[in-house]
């Protein structure tokens, strides 16, 4: 599994660039994940980032859109707002989680 | 001497810096609960990824859009040899199939599935591939036919349009027909 150096500090990441140990982020690493694409995080970004962790938490897998919206409480709209283009994989990205498994 | 090779962080590529063109559009033709569903998940994945989506509705695919049927698409095992019973993979013997009440049982057999996936019904379906960009579009032969008009459909139905203006609309896009 390839190592990036991120932050000054190596994490594990997958092909892809995405973290794959959930311990290894923090939100200082977020700053950068999100510098990395582009983004500038906002509280409203945060929110969400915020849901996404807590979520994988307790459900064990990354939630979707449609999950981000239904008990996250952000809606889709705001969502693409926020993460534009490809909301869903960003989100995971900045979070340092896995891209979201589920369809909708 | 030594030296350190520090290799640059890998970071996905997301696009953003490739001007996207893809376009899909998606015809929905069918008005049965089951067949709704391909293209709302495909459009709704596509969103996702950032391509350019349009819904275009036509005949039976009219019930997904109208306010007065939307809410109530059904699905019967009637014709379709490939539904099959949730315990012991038993297919529905067609001459069960036009029986009263499976075509109810059946309807809220397939809305159970779908709810425990957390999928949303038809209706909020549409609300979320609009919200994410996605655009939708009504037949004009269809309208006629039925004797429709916008009012009669969801608010956010961009037009009724006939052939040629989907032709142009869809310039350069991939089609799926559903």
């Amino acid at each position: 599994m390839p190592v990036t150096t991120l932050n000054g500090r190596e994490v594990h990441v997958d092909d892809e660039g995405f973290l794959t140990e959930y311990d290894e982020w923090d939100e200082d690493l977020a700053k950068v994940l999100a510098a990395n694409i582009g983004i500038d995080l906002t509280d409203d970004h945060w929110t969400v980032i915020r849901f996404l962790r807590d979520d994988f938490k307790t459900q064990g897998e990354t939630a979707t859109t449609r999950r981000v919206q239904t008990v996250g409480g952000v809606s889709t709209k705001d969502q693409f707002t926020l993460f534009p283009k490809k909301p869903a994989k960003k989100m995971a990205y900045i979070a340092g989680l896995p891209k979201p498994h589920g369809c909708v | 001497m030594t030296t350190t090779e520090t290799a640059a962080p890998v970071v996905p590529d997301f696009g953003d810096d490739t001007e996207s063109t893809r376009k899909i559009a998606f015809i929905c033709s069918k008005g049965n609960l089951d067949m709704a569903y391909p293209a709302l998940i495909l459009a709704n994945a596509a969103l996702g990824e950032g391509v350019e989506c349009h819904v275009f509705f036509t005949f039976w695919g009219f019930d997904m859009i109208m306010k007065s049927r939307m809410n109530d698409l059904k699905f019967t095992p009637t014709g379709n040899t490939a539904m099959h019973m949730p315990v012991g993979d038993i297919r529905i013997p067609q001459a069960l199939a036009p029986v009263p009440g499976m075509q109810a049982m059946a309807t809220h057999m397939l809305k159970k599935q779908i709810a425990d996936l957390g999928v949303p019904e038809v209706p909020d379906f549409l609300d979320q591939i609009v919200a994410a960009g996605g655009h939708l579009w009504a037949c004009r032969m269809s309208a006629d036919m039925n004797k429709v008009d916008e009012s009669d459909l969801r608010d956010d139905v961009e037009g009724i349009i006939n052939a040629s203006d989907f032709i142009e609309l869809t310039e350069g896009a991939q089609l799926l027909f559903i």
